[in-house]
């Protein structure tokens, strides 16, 4: 698999949703998508498209859902569902919203409010320990969403309780809604912070989907009784001009004409 | 047959976990850094299975939910303003939304009541959790009246799929059902018989209610008084026969009055029954307070004590 020229489909998958649906959140959903590519294209989770429950996957929780939409198309793409369905976001009838919910298969909790994923991976991560189950939980959360506490209170639930089956990923795409996060309430060195709280922590520019998955492979080999966390350096609306690592970007619609031209130009 | 010895209602749910979790390896206790004696022998027999996430509600919803999503019947156990509004958020995203598409088993066990953490202040009193635990599709909520009805919650919650909320006294309260257990599938039950007026109480206050009963009696007054433990899932065509055969309805209880608690669910009960008839509703007068005083004292401040109970129901039979 050509994890890098998959990523580029991937990338103009998501904006082809966006030239149809342009309610959904662009920037926020350009930034992971190396992150996901690595993960469901890389061997690193199993799973069962025909059997999105199936017990033996490696459960991905996808906490910041509304910056996601680059899933649909992978989910799509692996034959979670059909692929027409990518024609219908946001329609009547669609069971692929402007935020995933876990009615599209693939998705496992509910994603459309900030902070809430950790929590319930560790919780699941705990389980699969108690079942001895071999498998992983990976979450995938903003930057901005860290600073919803309850992501802290399970931080430290993670490490008391030894969770080395579970690994955080950050999109670490540096802006909120209003701006950079550094300005709004920052998270100073996340890596150091999150190796204080007794988690092994690895950094990597998050939009190297090579150095992603060698990180991410690293990491879902360790198994030494704490649990692991991946920073990602992103770009939020990374490849679109104006919205790429603009502040506003989380709120900015760019025109449809845009996103046209850079289809075009991006079509080998 | 004698009646039991009054037991705090957590100690007999408590010890049914206890003994449940020895059969079945599938029931899980998490906690909020909140015990009791019977609780270290859950700790103590089964550490796996049982686990403190400290003072952290929002992180103990969101783990019982994950424990839950891997098909743990999980119990989760913390005082009742915390983990209902501490954490409010999380009960309807990851147990009320997530459980409409997934298969999910969590009872939250919520210790402290109305009044009954007696003097420590309203941050750890509790009267708008029956409004608000109601407001969440998918949650039943349970308010037993006395220990024998809160043991005998442990199967009705362990065996059945879906999300509840029991709501426990932190106090013994006298007992009600001596050695058998009330029916728990009716929701409700009939426990002194009265032609002038149907009373329909929850948890402390069907105490509160016998009492009143008892004294209007005196003067030739019958009350019915009916012990409503199951707030959301009663029979409802069975309540409402049983208040139709009765003039006028009195509701009693140990939470905000006129904000959709108990009062307001047995209007809208009578509403969509087609039934009319005068009501009065005895609840907590709507307003924080921090004065100390044993709970009859604070009772009687705000207005549902038995003295000042007795006076508004006479005045109130008097008006019909």
């Amino acid at each position: 698999m050509d994890l890098r020229a998959k990523a580029d489909w991937v990338w103009r998958q998501t904006l082809e949703v966006y030239r149809r649906a342009p309610e959904v959140r662009l920037a926020s959903s350009l930034s992971p998508i190396e992150i996901f590519v690595a993960l469901y294209y890389g061997g690193l989770l199993r799973f069962d498209p025909q059997h999105p429950g199936w017990e033996e996957r490696d459960r991905c929780i996808i906490s910041k859902g509304h910056g996601s939409i680059c899933m649909y198309p992978i989910l799509a793409d692996l034959g979670f569902f059909p692929a027409e369905e990518l024609e219908r976001v946001c329609q009547a009838g669609s069971f692929l919203g402007g935020i995933p919910d876990p009615v599209i298969p693939g998705y496992e909790t509910v994603n459309g409010s900030l902070g809430h994923g950790l929590g319930v991976a560790s919780g699941m991560a705990l389980g699969l320990k108690v079942k001895g189950m071999p498998q992983d939980v990976v979450v995938v959360t903003g930057d901005g969403e860290l600073h919803e506490g309850a992501n802290w209170e399970a931080i430290m639930f993670a490490a008391q309780n030894r969770l080395d089956n579970l690994t955080l990923i950050v999109d670490d795409n540096r802006i909120c809604m209003l701006g950079f996060t550094d300005e709004i309430n920052s998270l100073g060195k996340l890596a150091d912070r999150l190796g204080g709280f007794g988690w092994d922590c690895l950094e990597v520019d998050g939009h190297d989907v090579m150095a992603v998955h060698g990180a991410l492979t690293h990491l879902k080999k360790a198994r030494n009784g704490r649990p692991k966390a991946l920073v990602a350096r992103t770009i939020k609306g990374r490849g679109v001009p104006g919205l790429e690592n603009a502040p506003l970007s989380h709120i900015m619609s760019p025109k449809i004409e845009l996103i046209d031209a850079l289809l075009q130009d991006s079509r080998p | 047959m004698t009646a039991p010895r009054p037991r705090a209602m957590r100690d007999a749910l408590l010890e049914r976990i206890w003994q449940g979790m020895a059969a079945d390896e599938r029931l899980f206790f998490v906690a909020a850094d909140f015990g009791a004696p019977t609780l270290d022998r859950i700790r103590s027999d089964f550490p796996n299975r049982f686990v403190n996430v400290g003072i952290a509600e929002q992180n103990l919803i969101n783990v019982s939910a994950g424990l839950a999503l891997e098909g743990f019947k999980v119990f989760a156990y913390a005082i009742a303003p915390f983990i209902t509004m501490r954490c409010y958020e999380q009960c309807r995203t990851n147990l009320a939304l997530l459980s409409t598409v997934r298969t999910m088993n969590v009872t939250l066990v919520g210790v402290g009541a109305g009044y009954s953490y007696v003097v420590s202040g309203p941050t750890h009193q509790c009267y708008e959790d029956i409004t608000l635990m109601r407001a969440l599709p998918g949650f039943r909520v349970l308010s037993p009246a006395d220990h024998v009805t809160a043991g005998a919650l442990f199967d009705h919650c362990a065996g059945r799929t879906g999300l509840k909320y029991l709501r426990f006294d932190a106090q013994n309260l006298p007992v009600l059902y001596g050695e058998t257990a009330p029916d728990l599938t009716q929701g409700f039950t009939l426990l002194r018989d009265g032609t002038d007026a149907s009373v329909v109480a929850t948890g402390y206050m069907v105490h509160t209610a016998l009492k009143v009963a008892e004294r209007l009696a005196e003067d030739g007054i019958h009350l019915a008084v009916v012990d409503l433990f199951d707030l959301s899932g009663f029979d409802q065509d069975a309540l409402a026969r049983l208040l139709a055969a009765r003039p006028t309805l009195i509701s009693m209880e140990e939470g905000f009055s006129g904000r959709g608690g108990v009062d307001s669910l047995l209007r809208d009960l009578l509403s969509r029954q087609g039934l009319e008839r005068p009501t009065l509703g005895i609840g907590v007068e709507p307003a924080y307070r921090f004065e100390l005083g044993d709970r009859a004292t604070l009772h009687e401040q705000v207005g549902i004590g038995p003295a000042v109970a007795e006076t508004r129901v006479r005045a109130f039979l008097e008006r019909q």
